[in-house]
């Protein structure tokens, strides 16, 4: 069995953060990461990020992880990377298993943990929503931004999000027509910033709508979309064909929470954090104790806050193990604030109203 | 509508933008921050101190027009593009806008290209007369182009027509 003072689960925003956090307290960081290379979502997202300086606001987020990295490399002696690992479980004994590189399987035992699984695409179910050409959002930005491949030549894109906006925008970037952005709510979700961007290219936004169904033999030709109701009952007689090879859905994101909820962390179904997340402390520690989570896995916000929290919950989990270092007060008290300030406007009155649930004093 | 659209309504385009006066003055920043998002690297970007968002990052920037000497950095470092420089000092019957155009190909000086409108629609076609991209700029480039004063408070945008 491996040994370790503290694991960190997952190498992105969040765990990237928690790790230079800890392993600048002087604790020694085990980040094992999922896929092969560092940055999880950030190597992906070409645009400027919002917030302010601390949280890298206007650099694009695919220099993100070189930013932290290189942050990461002044404490090298303390810091162990482990990329291709899966973990497949987290155990009430504090055993985590591993699969790495989908051969080998091992064990570790760290003294603490913080998970930082971030988040997954939620679907949507219509007919044939299985045809080829119809992609989630996270996939149409990996093939493009990290592959270099056009996903298609003509997308309809499915929720008006950050991500929708964001990804539409990224599409035209490439080349590619995107014909239109749906949104079942009647109102826009994302940053109108994003909405006036994409607007004033000539892409219609509908609010109110919704996919009533896609056709196609062998892959995506065409999809029907209709008007909903203040219910979001589709309207009969409002139908519209779009010609497209390609249907974005981009309706959200929800907490990648199963190893927490396997290790007996207590959860909660809050929809205001998108669902079920750990119930915690101002610590992001767990109600296991030692087990930490930051990021997206304790809601879904903007990458900005997954940076905060993964500082935050790293520099208290070194702490906790011993390192507590002499600027901790203050370390944590700007973190708090970091927080605060990114959560204080319109965007982040849902948010909080979610934490008031699950936070622990 | 704004929340449905994306498209601002032409008072809120009217009330964010600076007097006729100052425009003929020279080169200001023009925001169009509708709506409160926690986000401040404008502010942090001016050396002028002429961008004001202060402590809570949630609040829309201000601009300080007797400050903005339309220096344009603030431009390429909005995250969300939502700022352009207007510049009525070089001609009676035209304005010089600068935006930021994050597209290839760019245009280059002395192309004819399409004005649009906040909704994509074309109003004129217009010269292109700067091109600036250094590596500060971090790959958001910056355009030039000359329009009629009529389309003043419609133009937000430009479109190449792509040679196949």
């Amino acid at each position: 069995m491996k040994q370790a003072e503290l694991v960190i689960i997952g190498g992105g925003p969040a765990g990237l953060c928690a790790a230079v956090s800890a392993a600048s307290s002087g604790a020694k960081v085990l980040i094992l990461e999922r896929n092969n290379a560092l940055g999880g979502q950030l190597v992906k997202q070409t645009h400027m990020f919002f917030g302010s300086e601390k949280q890298y606001a206007s650099t694009r987020g695919i220099d993100i992880p070189n930013i932290l990295l290189n942050e990461l490399d002044k404490y090298k002696e303390n810091v162990e990377i482990m990329t291709d690992c899966t973990i497949v479980g987290m155990f009430e004994d504090g055993v985590i298993t591993v699969i790495h590189k989908e051969d080998k399987y091992f064990k570790v035992k760290p003294e603490a943990v913080v998970v930082a699984t971030g988040a997954f695409e939620k679907s949507l179910v219509f007919p044939n929503n299985d045809l080829p050409g119809i992609y989630g959002a996270g996939a149409v930005q990996t093939l493009m931004n990290v592959h270099g491949v056009k996903p298609g030549d003509r997308v309809l894109m499915v929720g008006a999000g950050n991500i929708g906006l964001i990804v539409s925008y990224q599409l035209m970037q490439a080349g590619v027509k995107v014909v239109g952005i749906l949104d079942a709510a009647p109102q826009i979700g994302g940053y109108l910033v994003h909405a006036s961007k994409v607007r004033r290219m000539g892409v219609p936004i509908l609010t109110s709508h919704t996919v009533k169904e896609a056709i196609g033999t062998d892959c995506i030709e065409k999809a029907i979309v209709c008007e909903v109701d203040n219910k979001f009952q589709p309207i009969p007689g409002t139908e519209q064909e779009f010609d497209v090879d390609v249907l974005c859905i981009s309706v959200g994101l929800t907490p990648l929470n199963e190893l927490l909820a396997m290790r007996g962390c207590e959860m909660k179904f809050v929809p205001q954090l998108s669902g079920s997340v750990p119930v915690r402390n101002e610590n992001y520690e767990t109600t296991v104790e030692n087990v930490f989570a930051a990021g997206d896995i304790t809601g879904v916000e903007e990458a900005s806050a997954a940076m905060v929290e993964g500082y935050l919950a790293g520099l208290c989990a070194a702490a906790k193990l011993g390192h507590k270092s002499d600027d901790f007060e203050e370390k944590k008290a700007d973190y708090i604030k970091q927080l605060d300030s990114l959560r204080a406007g319109p965007v982040g009155e849902k948010i909080l109203s979610g934490i008031e649930q699950i936070l622990v004093k | 509508m704004f929340e449905k659209t994306g498209v601002p309504s032409k008072e809120m385009v009217r009330e964010i933008f600076p007097s006729i006066d100052r425009i003929n003055k020279g080169p200001v920043a023009v925001i169009e921050c509708y709506k409160e998002i926690p986000c401040n690297p404008c502010q942090t970007a001016c050396k002028y101190d002429a961008i004001h968002v202060g402590e809570d990052i949630n609040h829309r920037p201000e601009v300080n027009r007797d400050n903005c000497i339309g220096c344009a950095i603030c431009l390429s470092k909005c995250p969300g593009l939502a700022i352009m420089i207007v510049d009525g000092s070089k001609s009676e019957e035209t304005v010089q806008i600068r935006i930021p155009f994050e597209f290839y190909p760019l245009p280059k000086e002395g192309d004819t290209v399409k004005a649009l409108d906040r909704e994509g629609n074309v109003l004129t076609d217009v010269k292109v007369v700067k091109v600036l991209n250094p590596k500060s700029f971090d790959r958001t480039p910056l355009v030039t182009f000359e329009i009629d004063r009529e389309y003043l408070y419609d133009v937000r945008n430009i479109r190449l027509e792509v040679q196949p």
